[in-house]
């Protein structure tokens, strides 16, 4: 079999020539660096005050609303908002919950409480549901969820109370920046391409093949294992790559983008997307449809 | 001094550079997709490689976990290419357990643990080639993984060491300037509001010269301050021009 090899190359960043007029009205500090000394405004996150100086913590742009100054930065963990959908991965479970890693400062708490269990919505939790807690989710599962609420230390609580959330079954998962997810009103998208996408905010994206017809009384538990066809591992391998290729070129994550994306990249195969040089290709591509759609 | 000298009469060290001048610093930052922050260091021949991970839940013993801050988990290794001999280097010797401590007690008085209760920050620092000043390299290379993690620190942490030859302060000291057997002293700096997170000396010095070399090492650390302040500038504007909406 022959192997490609190639030699590190300085990784470029494209962008298209249009995009630098934004750039001005951007005021970008790095951490320890002054603000403002002005006392009427108001701290807000990745900031500090250091003798009444209003002082950044963080490398990254300054958003300013009215008197609050926040700066943030590129790059972070996940900070999760109620509402957020999130894709997370089962590390732990205990009593009445279970700990799900979802690349937050803590490990989300999903509690039996907050789940949709068999068998209508409206039963009780008994000690016997509390037994069988790991028949649902066991450690190393993925599930898709959607935040509830945040404690006062800063962890997630998720809830599965939806016949959209519950156990992931087949599928890739793509992990990401969360700060490349956009913010829709919907994160669960079925691509014209023959494949579906979870845009998790916490920059987990589950890619999996679209279903036949939903499930109804599995509440979300039950995993399909039946055998995928050869065509649709195809599309979700070549969204993959195509994720892998916007993500590495930092551009923001949505069903447009994507779909773009993945049509841009059709005159390749799926293994050469990788391939630097077609990446910068696909991605030039799409970010200049993506500007068209706009206009 | 035996056989070398380390300042001639000139006043040229052995690579040929003037006592307060620094060695050539070259810096990247994100080199690793998976890390949530890494950065790439060179000083001189020096060459340092950090990754940053967190904050994260405490992994391992859950009784490590403060309840009102992050704890910080420092690890400090060296490749088994990065000196002149090649040598096997054992996890947890003495010699790299005692600089991880160094590199954790720095790196708690710079970073904002506070803002994360419960749990952790991991720096894994490792050296690739050893050319002197070792610890300043990796606290230099570990602060530009942490800006780039977006982990909140007070101010960057530049630290450089400094030797005391003939009189005369030496500011970034090479592998041989190290071993010669003259004292070295290792700083830590906040450089905006000068606090000294860390200062390290091992040989001795006569006490009227200590105010003149911290001096001297300060103000190196305020030179690398710079250099570091623009690799940081250059990476946001590359990267914020891509990511606007």
């Amino acid at each position: 079999m022959a192997a490609e090899m190639r030699l590190p190359a300085v990784h470029k960043f494209i962008s298209l020539p249009t995009t630098s007029q934004s750039q001005d009205d951007k005021q970008l500090v790095v951490p320890g660096e002054v603000i403002t000394s002005d006392t009427g405004f108001m701290r807000g996150h990745g900031t500090y005050m250091d003798e009444d100086r209003l002082t950044a913590s963080v490398a990254g742009e300054v958003e300013r609303v009215n008197k609050l100054i926040c700066v943030k930065p590129l790059k972070t963990r996940f900070n999760g908002e109620v509402g957020d959908v999130i894709v997370g991965r089962v590390t732990e479970v205990q009593q009445k919950r279970w700990k799900v890693e979802s690349n937050s400062r803590l490990d989300s708490v999903l509690l039996l409480s907050s789940v949709n269990l068999p068998g209508g919505e409206l039963r009780r939790r008994s000690a016997e549901d509390e037994l069988a807690m790991r028949d649902y989710l066991q450690e190393g599962d993925l599930i898709s969820a959607e935040v509830q609420s945040i404690f006062s230390d800063g962890a997630l609580s998720l809830h599965t109370r939806s016949l959209k959330y519950g156990k992931l079954g087949q599928g890739v998962l793509v992990q990401v920046s969360p700060s490349l997810v956009k913010r829709q009103k919907t994160h669960f998208h079925n691509l014209l391409c023959g494949a579906s996408i979870i845009l998790g905010n916490n920059g987990y994206v589950w890619l999996y093949p679209t279903p036949d017809q939903q499930d109804e009384e599995a509440g979300g538990y039950f995993t399909s294992l039946e055998p995928v066809s050869l065509s649709d591992r195809e599309v979700i391998s070549r969204l993959r790559n195509c994720l892998l290729a916007l993500s590495a070129h930092k551009v923001l994550l949505y069903d447009t983008s994507v779909l773009y994306c993945y049509e841009s990249s059709l005159s390749h195969q799926i293994k050469d997307i990788l391939k630097p040089e077609v990446m910068e290709e696909i991605v030039l591509e799409t970010r200049q449809r993506l500007i068209e759609h706009e206009c | 001094m035996a056989g070398l000298e380390l300042l001639s009469d000139q006043g040229y060290r052995l690579d040929g550079r003037k006592a307060p001048e620094l060695r050539k610093v070259q810096a990247r930052m994100s080199v690793f997709a998976q890390a949530d922050g890494s950065a790439y260091l060179e000083q001189g021949n020096t060459k340092a490689l950090a990754v940053v991970y967190g904050p994260h839940e405490t992994r391992g013993s859950r009784s490590k976990s403060l309840h009102d801050r992050a704890v910080i988990n420092c690890q400090y290794s060296m490749a088994t290419f990065s000196t002149a001999e090649r040598k096997r280097r054992p996890h947890g010797d003495r010699k790299s357990s005692e600089m991880s401590l160094h590199l954790k007690q720095t790196f708690e008085a710079a970073v904002l643990t506070q803002l994360y209760p419960r749990s952790q920050i991991d720096i894994y620092v490792k050296i690739l080639q050893a050319d002197g000043g070792n610890y300043s390299a990796c606290v230099n290379a570990a602060t530009l993984a942490l800006v780039d993690a977006g982990i909140p620190m007070r101010d960057y942490v530049c630290a450089c060491t400094a030797g005391f030859v003939e009189e005369t302060p030496l500011a970034d000291l090479c592998h041989v300037e190290e071993s010669g057997g003259g004292t070295s002293l290792s700083l830590a700096l906040l450089p905006r509001s000068g606090n000294i997170a860390l200062l390290q000396m091992d040989a001795r010095l006569h006490q009227d010269h200590l105010d003149t070399l911290i001096e001297a090492a300060m103000t190196a650390c305020k030179g690398l301050s710079k250099v570091l302040d623009s690799v940081v500038r250059q990476h946001l504007k590359e990267v914020s021009v891509l990511t606007r909406d």
